[in-house]
C-alpha cells in the first residue's frame, strides 16, 4: 500500500464536486483526504486528493477521473511535492498545563488564536505527520474538538500541473 | 431568428439530424410538445406508451444505426422512468440523449408537483448529464450533449431544462451537425509491439465486442484471422461484428458461450482485444482467464485497460486505425497445429449438441425456433431480444449478415427492454425486424404493443413461452437444490387474445410446423404480430460457465428433473 497525492484541475461549476465524490463511491475508492478551491483560473477549481492503495487503485481512479468531463487534468504529485495542512484544536487551558502547551505551541510554530480561561484554540500549519505529533501531544491536556483541512498541495520547483 | 426554448430545443434537434424521437408528454414538457407540433413536418415523434419505452426505443434505435436515438420524458415520474433505458445505454456504451423538462427555476429545490432531481438521479448512469439554467445555454448544451454522447466511448447523455427556460426566447443560428471529436492515433512504437506479441503467438483467438460491432470492420477481422491463421471470438456485445458464415468464426465466448469458443480462448497464447471491457460474464473467475495467454487490448477507453483483466499491452485510442495498421503490419503465418486444435473442439461442441438435441423429445425446442429464425428471416433483419434464457439461446444460434443487427441488453440485462428496442431499431432501419422474447419480459412492457399497432411497426414477435421465469430456475435448479421460488408462473395469459385485442396478429405455435408456417406468415403481413411458442419449462441454456468459475467447471449436460 502506497499513499498518493493526486491533483485534478475541474470545471469551477456546481455539482462538479458532486461527479467526483459519487464517483469515488460508485467505484468503492477510499479516500483519505480531500480538499477543494479557487485556482489562479477562476474557471477551474483544485480538488487535491491523498489516497492510500495499490497501483491498481491509483490508475483506475485516474482514469476514471479522466473521463469525466468537468475534469480538464488529473496528475499524481511527486514524492517530495510540498504538502500543508491546517487544524484548529480546541484543548483545556488547565492552568497546571498551561505553560507545557505553550511550549508546544512555540515549538510547533503554532499560534493561539482563540483564548478563554477555560479553553484555547490552536491553529497549526503543516505536513501532515506534524499535525499527527501535535495532536498525540495535546491528548493528554484534553483535546475538546478539532478540525483538519485535508492536504493541499503543489510540486516543487517551476513544475505546475499544467506543464506536466 | 429569436425563439422559445422549447423551439430551440426541437430547432437544435433537427440541426443535428435527427429524423425520429421517441416520448411521452407531460406538463414541463408542453411547451417542447407545442413545437414539436410546429416543426412536425421536419422531425417524427413516437408517442410510447410508457416513458421506459421511449428510452429503450432510442436505444434500440440507435443500436441498430449507430445514430444518436433521442428520448423525450416530462419531469419527475416522466424522467424516473426513462432511468432503467438510461442505464442500460450506459452499461452497452449505446449514444443516447434524453431530454427532460423539470419546473420552472423559481420553484426548483421546492419539492414541488412533480420536481425530481433528474442530474442527481442519473449522474451515475449517463456519460454526462445538464441542467439547463438559462435560455441562452440550451442549444450549446444540446449539440455538446450530442458530441460526448457520440465521441469516444459512446454513452448517454440527459439534458434537463426547467419550464421557464423553455418559454423564454433568445437568438437561435443553425450552427449544422456536431462532429465526433476523433479519437488519437496509437503511437506506431506499440503497434510494433503489437505485431510483435502477435508475431510470436502459436494460438492467437481475435475477441471482438461492443466496440468493434458498430465499426463495420467484420471483413477486415476475417481477413487478418485468415492471415495470421487466429481464430475469432466474440463477447455477447461483440455478436454480428463479424458475419457468422466464415470458418474463423467460433462464435460467442463467456458464461453461455459456445465450448469451442470459450475453450479456445482459454487455451490461446495471444488473445487480440477488441473493444471489450472484460466482463464478468464474459471471464468467469478472472484470476484464472486466459492465464496461458498474453492479452492486447484495443479500446477507446483507457479505463478499461487493466480493470478486470491484466493485459499485456493496452493500445488506448482509434480501435479501427489500431487494429488496420496491427492487420498490415503482421505477416502471413501458418499454424496448422493450432487450427488442428480448434477443429477437434468444434468436433466436441458438435457432439455436445447433438447430445442435448437427442435428449430433447419436444415437438419445438428453443434451439428449432431460433434455426427457424435463420432460415427464413430476410436480409438484413434486425434481432431484438428481452433478457433471460431466450435471450441467450438466440446469442447461441442466430446467424447475422451484417453489423448493427443485434439489439440486446448486455450489461445491465434489462428484462423488458426488447419491446421498444426493436421498434426503435425498425424506426431506424425500415428493415425486418424480430423481437425474441419470453413470457416473463416480454410481461413487463407488452404495453409497447399499443404502440406497434398505431404507427404499423410490424415487429415480429417470437415468445418463447415455458410459462417460468426461466434463466433463474435454471439456476435454482443448478445451484439452489431445485427449490422454485417465485419462479414458476401461473399465469393465464393468453397471448393470441392479448395480442389481437391490441389490434395486433396473435399466432400459436406447439410444434416445429406450426411455428414455420406462423414465422412464414408473420413476415409477409406487414403488422406486428405476436407467436405464442410453446416450448418446455426444463429447456437449459448450456453450456454454462458457473458464476466466478473457470473453464475446467464448464456445465455442458444436465440431467432432466
Amino acid at each position: 500500500m502506497n499513499r498518493f497525492v493526486i491533483s485534478v484541475y475541474v470545471d469551477n461549476q456546481i455539482g462538479v464536486l458532486t461527479r467526483v465524490t459519487s464517483l469515488f463511491t460508485r467505484r468503492g475508492f477510499n479516500i483519505d483526504t480531500l480538499t477543494v478551491g479557487e485556482t489562479e483560473r477562476s474557471e477551474y477549481s483544485r480538488i487535491t486528493i491523498t489516497m492510500a492503495g495499490d497501483c491498481y487503485a491509483r490508475d483506475q481512479l485516474i482514469n476514471q477521473l479522466k473521463k469525466q468531463v468537468n475534469v480538464k487534468k488529473v496528475e499524481i504529485l511527486e514524492e517530495d511535492a510540498t504538502k500543508r495542512e491546517l487544524m484548529l484544536i480546541k484543548v483545556h487551558n488547565a492552568s497546571e498545563n498551561r505553560s507545557d502547551i505553550m511550549t508546544a505551541v512555540d515549538v510547533f510554530r503554532a499560534s493561539v488564536i482563540d483564548y478563554s480561561p477555560t479553553a484555547m484554540c490552536i491553529e497549526v500549519t503543516g505536513n501532515p505527520s506534524k499535525i499527527d505529533a501535535f495532536v498525540k501531544l495535546m491528548q493528554p491536556f484534553g483535546i475538546l474538538e478539532m478540525c483538519r483541512t485535508g492536504i493541499v498541495a503543489l510540486d516543487r520547483g517551476e513544475q505546475t500541473l499544467f506543464s506536466k | 431568428m429569436k425563439l422559445t426554448g422549447a423551439e430551440i430545443i426541437v430547432k437544435t434537434l433537427i440541426e443535428q439530424g435527427v429524423t425520429d424521437v421517441f416520448g411521452y408528454p407531460g406538463g414541463q414538457v408542453i411547451n417542447i410538445y407545442d413545437a414539436l407540433y410546429k416543426y412536425k413536418e421536419e422531425i417524427n415523434h413516437i408517442l410510447t406508451a410508457h416513458e421506459q419505452g421511449a428510452s429503450h426505443a432510442a436505444d434500440g434505435y440507435s443500436r441498430a444505426t449507430g445514430k444518436v436515438g433521442v428520448c423525450i420524458a416530462t419531469s419527475g415520474p416522466g424522467a424516473t422512468n426513462l432511468v432503467t433505458g438510461i442505464a442500460t445505454a450506459m452499461l452497452d456504451s449505446i449514444p443516447m440523449v434524453a431530454i427532460t423538462g423539470n419546473v420552472p427555476n423559481s420553484l426548483i429545490g421546492k419539492d414541488s408537483f412533480q420536481e425530481i432531481d433528474i442530474t442527481g438521479v442519473t449522474m451515475p448512469i449517463t456519460k454526462h448529464n445538464f441542467f439547463v439554467a438559462k435560455v441562452e445555454d440550451l442549444a450549446d448544451t444540446i449539440r455538446q450533449a450530442f458530441s460526448i454522447a457520440k465521441s469516444g466511448r459512446p454513452g448517454p447523455v440527459l439534458i434537463d431544462v426547467p419550464k421557464d427556460v423553455q418559454v423564454n426566447t433568445c437568438e437561435f443560428e443553425d450552427q449544422g451537425v456536431v462532429e465526433k471529436i476523433p479519437l488519437p492515433k496509437v503511437d506506431e512504437a506499440l503497434i510494433d509491439e503489437a505485431v510483435e506479441l502477435i508475431s510470436q503467438a502459436k494460438r492467437p483467438y481475435i475477441y471482438i465486442g461492443g466496440g468493434a460491432a458498430g465499426l463495420g470492420m467484420g471483413r477486415e477481422i476475417v481477413e487478418f484471422a485468415r492471415k495470421i491463421d487466429a481464430v475469432i471470438g466474440c463477447s455477447f456485445m461483440g455478436l454480428s461484428a463479424v458475419p457468422d458464415e466464415n470458418e474463423r468464426f467460433l462464435g460467442m465466448q463467456g458464461m453461455h458461450g459456445h465450448y469451442a469458443s470459450s475453450v479456445a480462448q482459454n487455451e490461446a497464447d495471444l488473445i487480440l482485444a477488441v473493444g471489450v471491457r472484460f466482463s464478468d460474464r464474459a471471464t468467469g473467475n478472472v484470476a484464472k482467464f486466459a492465464k496461458n495467454s498474453k492479452i492486447v487490448q484495443l479500446d477507446p477507453d483507457s479505463a478499461e485497460v487493466n480493470k478486470n483483466v491484466r493485459v499485456d499491452l493496452g493500445l488506448v485510442g482509434d480501435v479501427e486505425d489500431s487494429f488496420k495498421r496491427i492487420a498490415e503490419k503482421c505477416v502471413k503465418r501458418n499454424l496448422p497445429e493450432w487450427i488442428k486444435r480448434v477443429e477437434t473442439l468444434k468436433e466436441e461442441e458438435r457432439k455436445f449438441e447433438a447430445e442435448i438435441a437427442a435428449s430433447q423429445t419436444a415437438a419445438l425446442t428453443p434451439k428449432m425456433i431460433v434455426q427457424t429464425i435463420n432460415e427464413l428471416k430476410p436480409a438484413r433483419t434486425v434481432i431484438a431480444t428481452d433478457v433471460g434464457q431466450h435471450q441467450m439461446w438466440t446469442a447461441q444460434y442466430t446467424t447475422f449478415d451484417m453489423p448493427r443487427r443485434w439489439v440486446s441488453s448486455g450489461g445491465l440485462g434489462t428484462m423488458g427492454f426488447g419491446l421498444g428496442a426493436a421498434m426503435g431499431a425498425y424506426v431506424a432501419t425500415g428493415d425486418p425486424t424480430v423481437l425474441v422474447t419470453g413470457d416473463g419480459s416480454f410481461g413487463m412492457n407488452l404495453n409497447e404493443l399499443a404502440t406497434a399497432v398505431s404507427y404499423n411497426i410490424p415487429v415480429v414477435i417470437v415468445l418463447m413461452n415455458n410459462g417460468v421465469l426461466g434463466m433463474v430456475r435454471q439456476w435454482q435448479t443448478l445451484f439452489f437444490g431445485k427449490r422454485y421460488s417465485q419462479t414458476v408462473l401461473s399465469r393465464q395469459t393468453d397471448f393470441v387474445k392479448l395480442a389481437e385485442a391490441f389490434g395486433a396478429v396473435g399466432k400459436r405455435a406447439t410444434n416445429l410446423g406450426e411455428f414455420k408456417a406462423a414465422l412464414k406468415e408473420a413476415f409477409t403481413l406487414n403488422r406486428p404480430v405476436v407467436i405464442d411458442a410453446q416450448v418446455d419449462k426444463d429447456e437449459f441454456v448450456l453450456p454454462m460457465l458457473p458464476p466466478g468459475g473457470a473453464i475446467d467447471d464448464i456445465i455442458v449436460k444436465v440431467e432432466k428433473s
